[in-house]
């Protein structure tokens, strides 16, 4: 039998916060559920809020004072930062899922390559292009307005 | 078999939300850079600007389809990681009723929001 190397899948609550082993891409995984969770909870708040505009102008601008200020302005920032996380990360794996770029099955020869090789460039590029969206977005809410 | 089936959905809903929250995040969020949808000028989200986009019968059908879309996606995926967790299958069942009484309420909330809000934006 396959000897456990002492990394079981399920490493509980814990496993959502660290790598442990399992190196970057688990800290993608992290990252990627956090951004989902946060989404969600504005999303939820959102529906409710933006809902007032279905009662008129005053009842949408009272709605609106009620999240205006420097801390909604911040939250809702990171509220962007979550969104370009999650949208770029989600593709990566919307194609690793369906199976493009993790590689074809090979045989096991030394040194073994893992779908992970050829996937990580595309984690790379992932990175790249949310680190960008990140700085352009900042540009937008905090300078050029 | 059928968590694969809802699985694949909350696939689908993500490229669905990746267009139309796209498109959202640029004319909230990218508006002095591309400047896009906000006729009125000012911030996205003075009153006449929303009027404006509330107007157009396609920005109205796309923010349902997006609710319906976001509050699949968030939720299913919210219940993914709940039973992750493992809980016991009451429990099981009592968070699928809760989360879909949920997703239900405020998909309905939201429609009603989405039409209404087209209809006064129509007369404005
Ligand atoms: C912008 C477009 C989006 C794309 C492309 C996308 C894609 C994905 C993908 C591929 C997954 C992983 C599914 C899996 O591996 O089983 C996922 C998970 C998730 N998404 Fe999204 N998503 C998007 C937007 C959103 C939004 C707006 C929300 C919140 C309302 C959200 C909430 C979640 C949650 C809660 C999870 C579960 C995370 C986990 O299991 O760790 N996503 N998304
Ligand atoms: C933090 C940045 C955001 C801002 C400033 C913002 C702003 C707005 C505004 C002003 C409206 C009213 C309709 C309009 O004027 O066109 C609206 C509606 C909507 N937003 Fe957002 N939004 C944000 C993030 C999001 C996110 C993350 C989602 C998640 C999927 C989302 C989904 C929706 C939906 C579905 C509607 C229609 C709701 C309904 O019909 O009741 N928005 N948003």
């Amino acid at each position: 039998m396959v000897k456990d190397r002492g990394h079981p899948n399920r490493l509980g609550i814990w496993g959502w916060f660290g790598g442990g082993s399992w190196g970057p891409d688990r800290y993608l995984y992290s990252l990627h559920r956090v951004t989902g969770l946060g989404l969600l909870l504005y999303f939820l708040l959102h529906i409710v809020v933006t809902s007032s505009r279905a009662l008129g102008q005053g009842a949408w601008e009272e709605s609106m004072a009620r999240v205006s200020g420097p801390v909604f302005m911040l939250g809702e920032y990171l509220v962007f930062v979550a969104f370009a996380f999650h949208a770029i990360n989600g593709v990566r794996l919307l194609f690793a899922e369906l199976g493009y770029g993790i590689g074809k099955p090979i045989e096991p020869i030394y040194p073994y390559r893992t779908c992970l090789d050829d996937q990580r460039p595309w984690a790379l590029g992932a990175l790249v292009l949310i680190a960008a969206l990140i700085v352009v977005g900042a540009l937008d809410f905090f300078v050029w307005h | 078999m059928r968590d694969q089936k809802l699985w694949t959905w909350h696939l689908a809903a993500g490229a669905i939300i990746l267009v139309l929250l796209g498109l959202h995040m640029v004319i909230m969020h990218l508006d002095a850079l591309v400047g896009i949808f906000n006729p009125a000028g000012g911030h996205p989200i003075d009153w006449a600007n929303v009027v404006a986009r509330g107007q157009s019968l396609a920005f109205t059908a796309t923010y349902i389809l997006l609710l319906g879309a976001g509050l699949f996606h968030g939720l299913y995926g919210l219940r993914n990681i709940l039973f992750e967790l493992d809980p016991a299958p009451p429990l099981k069942r009592a968070l699928s009723w809760v989360l879909l009484l949920v997703g239900v309420g405020l998909f309905i909330l939201g429609t009603w929001a989405a039409w209404v809000g087209h209809q006064v934006a129509s007369m404005t």
